[in-house]
């Protein structure tokens, strides 16, 4: 096992706009190679009081380019004298994972709310395109969703609406992807301002009749062992 | 296409120099093709772990470096100085973790005399993940950092390509799995200090296998001498002279 393999996060996430802002979620699993290196990891990262961003792919490229963009949006707020709209967080992500897209690997969704267009959600993917979307998904799990979203989205929801679909989302994803886990994050921005939400394992639906969640393994084993089945 | 927008330049600065030269690389190429084994390095497979806890944080590390399958150093010391309040474990290579410890670790120095205050966690943080992100993991340092600083106790892993995570709990190294599955079964919060943890220490690696044989030289060795003298009996030791002048 490869300990030293880069530290990636094989991830789910997603940016979701309502009626009145945006909901991005997370999944909480960083690993390295086979072995879950942070089982409890934020993915979702604050640029500025308005944005968030989602990352995904190496978690070195996604912490730096963050750290950049953060450092650069200061900066801009400061000389502009108004907090920076989403569309300049995106535009700046977008420039250094353009840019430098020989040497990053990293997939970001931004997500945030200024008071010119509201709620918005950009998609940057691996090669830096920005394409402003209702919605958006990346990392690994996301190719679990693509069909649900096609059926479950809908224009218009509400802010409990989204958080939910979001929620339900990630969770799905964290059932069928083996590089997404751990816990539920979710981040809700509208003009009233942030709030952080925490999905812990055992409050999320089950999906495949997976077991009760136990204290320990010691009480599943010493029960008596099942029948043989009979063909 | 000369003419970029006016724009400030949003790429990352190329870095100064220094940087990790590839000038030897067509060589050493070239010579392992010949047949030349590269030297090996002298790894530190190790187990690092850190723990926060009521009052601080802890530091836990082993004492044995190895250079291949055999052990190099019994005793050597994985807890790096930062700064008064900060120490770091390392794992991976010993070169790379002994450099930019004690690299960032002077840093740490240079800003303290700069600002005038305590050093904080954070800071030894991000020179340590900006240093390994600018050498795209070629620095084959894996570190777990701690300290206590006006903000409270911190604990971070940092990994080789430059990553970082803020945990209550972390091990590395490759015996961070066994190490893991101890905090992970045992770890809760508000731990006390001395009582929860603290292992066998006093006793590092006994020499448990003793030849029956006992140990002789092979029968052409020539012996010259069968007593061992220590050296200060050789040479005048002179406490407290004068310090030796350019």
């Amino acid at each position: 096992m490869d300990l030293n393999a880069p530290h990636s996060m094989g991830t789910t996430i997603i940016g979701v706009t309502y009626d009145g802002g945006v909901v991005l979620g997370a999944d909480s699993r960083t690993s390295t190679g086979m072995y879950v290196a942070n089982r409890a990891s934020d993915k979702i990262t604050q640029l500025t009081d308005n944005v968030y961003i989602c990352r995904s792919g190496s978690a070195a490229d996604s912490q730096i380019v963050s750290d950049y963009v953060r450092y650069f949006l200061h900066q801009h707020t400061i000389q502009l004298g108004q907090p920076a709209t989403v569309k300049v967080a995106a535009n700046l992500v977008r420039l250094l994972s353009y840019n430098n897209k020989n040497m990053l690997q990293t997939g970001i969704i931004v997500g945030g709310w200024d008071k010119y267009e509201g709620g918005k959600i950009y998609g940057i993917p691996l090669g830096g395109t920005i394409i402003e979307q209702p919605f958006a998904i990346g990392g690994s799990g996301s190719s679990y969703l693509y069909g649900f979203f096609d059926q479950a989205w809908k224009e218009g929801m509400s802010k409990d609406e989204a958080e939910q679909l979001v929620v339900k989302a990630v969770s799905l994803a964290i059932a069928r992807d083996g590089a997404s886990g751990g816990v539920v994050r979710t981040v809700i921005i509208n003009s009233d301002g942030v709030t952080r939400n925490f999905y812990p394992g055992d409050k999320l639906p089950l999906w495949h009749e997976e077991l009760e969640p136990q204290n320990s393994l010691l009480d599943i084993l010493s029960a008596a062992s099942p029948e043989p089945m009979n063909i | 296409l000369n003419s970029k927008f006016e724009m400030a330049k949003v790429e990352a600065d190329v870095p100064p120099k220094g940087g990790f030269s590839f000038d030897l690389c067509r060589r050493n190429d070239m010579l392992s093709k010949k047949g030349v084994k590269p030297p090996s390095y002298l790894k530190t497979g190790t187990t690092i772990v850190g723990l926060i806890f009521q009052d601080g944080v802890i530091l836990g590390a082993d004492t044995r470096a190895t250079e291949g399958p055999i052990v190099a150093d019994k005793n050597c010391e994985k807890i790096h100085y930062m700064a008064p309040n900060i120490y770091c474990c390392g794992a991976g290579t010993a070169a790379d973790t002994e450099a930019v410890t004690d690299t960032i670790s002077s840093q740490l120095k240079l800003h303290r005399y700069h600002t005038g205050r305590e050093s904080r966690v954070v800071t030894a943080l991000t020179l340590l993940k900006s240093h390994l992100f600018r050498y795209q993991g070629h620095v084959s340092a894996a570190l777990v950092l701690g300290g206590v600083d006006g903000t409270g106790p911190h604990l971070h892993t940092i990994y080789p390509h430059g990553s970082t995570d803020t945990l209550p709990f972390a091990t590395m190294g490759s015996g961070s799995l066994a190490a893991m599955a101890v905090f992970e079964s045992k770890y809760h919060e508000g731990l006390s200090g001395q009582k929860e943890y603290l292992r066998n220490h006093l006793l590092p690696n006994p020499r448990t296998y003793v030849s029956s044989k006992g140990y002789s030289f092979t029968k052409k060795t020539e012996v010259l001498l069968t007593k061992i003298t220590p050296l200060k009996e050789l040479v005048d030791v002179i406490e407290g002279g004068d310090a030796m002048e350019e």
